[in-house]
């Protein structure tokens, strides 16, 4: 057993409303590594990571999800984000009256069971919040409330930052931001890197996020499996021809 | 769905309701049936050492009392023997109430909110006066160097302002209004009267907590406030420990007065125990240019009915509504708001929240009466609820007179549920399940929590944490 593995993956099959969804997905993502899950729409990228998180509406059919060499497959979604998972969310929840800074120190103190300080963790929330051009204020508005879409994904990466999980997943955080909301996101995924050593999974259609990033690992998910692994060039390939070629193959 | 619920009530009449009340009735109560006699009134009225009026005003209640019928229109409140009303009444003198009764849910609430040991027998009725005298005797001199007067209603009956106190007392509330408000009338005993003169502002929030503990359980207790011209008040009415009384009937009255330009804010959380009957009647009548401005938190009780009215009388006066009401097993809870515009460019904001659970019912009403006077005046209605399960209830009913076509009306009521999609998100960021739907509640009540002074809204939040891990 590799001592660097972080994420296995073994046989997984979900359904969704009692419809198989991910049929026998095997993946293994060692620490610090960049994964990339390419698919088109309604391939099962979404699935995945919903499983991996530990979404009680995605139901495990067969197979095992391993974690830092723990069987994490009948943990529940809480359990995960202590043993280091996090998922971006793709549509982030809208909590009125819960304020963003709140929210995140709470997270903070549920994972790691034990208080923290005020004033340290205000100017680690401000220092993070700096490197994604956000203003003071917004830690004290509602959760997700009434902010615009890409406010939602750079909360995500503000909370990214600061529960420093050893493995994210990015669920579609690049999908409708402007050019310069990409290089924000990217810049604070860029940051976690760096201080954390952190595995990514980055989950896309497009590959706009994966410019400015180091990629080790490409998977092309279509109908439930992983259809072809590669490096980097995978992400080129697909830029340029599509997901017809493996599209075919599996029909 | 329904037959759930019936049996969900009838589990918790089996399990709480009767066994308690039965115990008691076999040890203190009068078995035989009786209704609420003159003698008894009388021996109320002689006890409290009444004035002439004070006394012939009590029969008067009686006889309207004895009128009258019971409400048909809301919850069912056939768990009250209306027959043996007598010893509803009479229960507080007549008992020694012992710590060792009281059942532990109570006893575990208490300890729960970190209530000091000696206040827990006091709120539990159980106790002799403690210490909140001291603290109530320093709040009341320290308000009486600004003129105002703060003291218990049988000493406001016969002290300086005695025929301020009869020019006003239950003329908002008139013994005709309904049943329990006869009952009232004819039975009340304690409670608070305010009167702040022209032109002061009290500083201090003043709490009929520790007036009401200090006088022993509250349960026809008489609250009278009067705001003078200009002048700016905030009443805090009870405390989030649980009441707890063997007698479960609560029949309060609140009569508030806004002067000409003058400012009060009645805010309240209850707590009732889960066998209480609570028909507790409120009123306010603001004059031109006054503001009314109601803080309200419904928690405990078997069966509530409670809906503050606001009579706007004078030109731009205005009043504002916050409430929230939280309905657990057992427990049916009818509570709203009442507006009447008199005056023009008067303007009422009605804001609303209300949590059901384990088969809880809430109903929220509301009332908005509109008159021809009341040219420009501005209505505003808002009710959100929040069923925690499917076997819950939560009802709107929204009544609007409008008697003018130069009004701004508006009127919105939502329900929903707690997501499966906004507790797994909450999770997939490390907090447990529990906490997640305590977390989304408290923040469905934090519009009503961040209207509290801090230490009742840090209260109220754990008395939401309380009622949502089921512990109480």
């Amino acid at each position: 057993m590799n001592t660097h593995e972080l994420l296995k993956i073994e046989n997984l099959s979900v359904n969704v409303s009692e419809k198989e969804i991910l049929k026998g997905l095997n993946l293994e993502v060692n620490e610090g590594e960049v994964h990339v899950l390419l698919g088109p729409n309604g391939a099962g990228k979404s699935t995945l990571g919903n499983a991996i998180m530990g979404n009680p509406s995605y139901e495990i059919t067969d197979g095992k999800i391993f974690f830092n060499q723990k069987d994490i497959t009948d943990f529940s979604a809480d359990k995960r984000a202590a043993e280091g998972l996090f998922m971006s969310f793709q549509n982030p929840i809208e909590v009125p009256g819960i304020r963003l800074g709140t929210f995140i120190r709470n997270a903070i103190s549920a994972q790691t069971k034990k208080p923290i300080k005020l004033l340290a963790y205000k100017k680690k929330l401000e220092e993070a919040m700096k490197i994604l051009g956000m203003d003071n204020n917004f830690a004290d508005r509602d959760l997700n409330v009434g902010f615009s879409g890409g406010e939602k994904k750079k909360a995500e990466i503000l909370q990214l930052l600061m529960l420093s999980p050893k493995l994210a997943i990015l669920d579609e955080t690049d999908s409708g931001l402007d050019v310069d909301a990409v290089r924000t996101v990217s810049k604070g995924v860029k940051e976690y890197q760096k201080r954390e050593n952190g595995a990514l999974i980055i989950i896309t259609h497009s590959t706009r996020i994966l410019e400015s990033l180091k990629i080790d690992k490409a998977h092309i998910l279509i109908g439930g499996r992983i259809v072809k692994s590669g490096g980097p060039e995978l992400v080129e390939e697909i830029n340029n021809e599509g997901f017809e070629k493996y599209e075919q193959v599996v029909v | 769905m329904l037959d759930e619920l019936k049996e969900s009530l009838r589990d918790y009449e089996a399990n709480s309701l009767y066994d308690f009340k039965d115990e008691e009735n076999e040890t203190n109560f009068y078995r035989e049936k009786e209704g609420l006699t003159r003698d008894i009134v009388e021996k109320i009225s002689r006890e409290k050492e009444d004035p002439d009026w004070m006394r012939e005003f009590r029969l008067k209640c009686l006889d309207i009392y004895n009128e009258m019928n019971m409400p048909n229109w809301g919850p069912s409140i056939e768990g009250l023997d209306i027959d043996k009303i007598s010893s509803y009444v009479r229960s507080k003198s007549d008992m020694k109430n012992r710590w060792e009764d009281v059942p532990d849910d109570i006893k575990n609430t208490f300890e729960k909110l970190g209530i000091p040991e000696a206040e827990r027998k006091s709120l539990a009725g159980v106790g002799a006066q403690y210490d909140s005298e001291l603290v109530y005797h320093n709040i009341k001199d320290e308000v009486a160097r600004q003129g105002v007067i703060y003291t218990d209603f049988e000493s406001a009956l016969k002290g300086e302002y005695a025929d301020m106190v009869k020019e006003h007392f239950m003329k908002l509330v008139p013994p005709t209004n309904h049943k329990f408000a006869a009952l009232h009338g004819a039975v009340w005993s304690g409670g608070s009267f305010v009167y702040v003169p022209k032109n002061v502002k009290v500083e201090i929030p003043l709490q009929s907590y520790f007036r009401l503990n200090a006088a022993g359980a509250g349960q026809f207790e008489h609250t009278l406030i009067i705001v003078d011209e200009g002048a700016d008040l905030h009443f805090i009415e009870g405390c989030s420990a649980p009441k707890y009384n063997v007698a479960n009937l609560h029949a309060g009255c609140v009569e508030l007065f806004v002067g000409k330009n003058a400012k009060l804010r009645y805010s309240t959380i209850e707590n009732w125990s889960k066998n209480m009957y609570n028909l507790n009647t409120k009123r306010a009548r603001v004059e031109e240019g006054g503001r009314m401005e109601w803080v309200s938190g419904s928690f405990g009780s078997h069966v509530s009915y409670l809906y503050p009215m606001t009579i706007l009388k004078g030109d731009n006066s205005s009043m504002e509504y916050t409430g929230i009401t939280f309905s657990g097993k057992g427990q049916n809870l009818d509570t709203g708001a009442k507006v009447l515009h008199i005056g023009e460019g008067s303007s009422s904001i009605i804001n609303t929240k209300s949590i059901s659970k384990d088969g809880g019912i809430g109903t929220f009403r509301s009332s908005v009466t509109v008159m021809p006077s009341a040219r420009k005046s501005k209505v505003s209605v808002s009710c959100d609820s929040l069923m925690l399960d499917s076997i819950s209830r939560s009802d709107t009913i929204p009544g609007m007179d409008i008697r003018t076509n130069d009004s701004d009306i508006g009127h919105e009521a939502k329900i929903g549920k707690i997501s499966d999609e906004a507790i797994f998100y909450l999770m997939s960021k490390g907090i447990s399940e529990e906490d997640a739907r305590a977390m989304i509640v408290s923040g469905f009540a934090n519009s009503v929590s961040k209207e509290l002074p801090l230490e009742y809204a840090v209260e109220m939040n754990n008395l939401i944490k309380l009622e949502m891990s089921g512990n109480m």
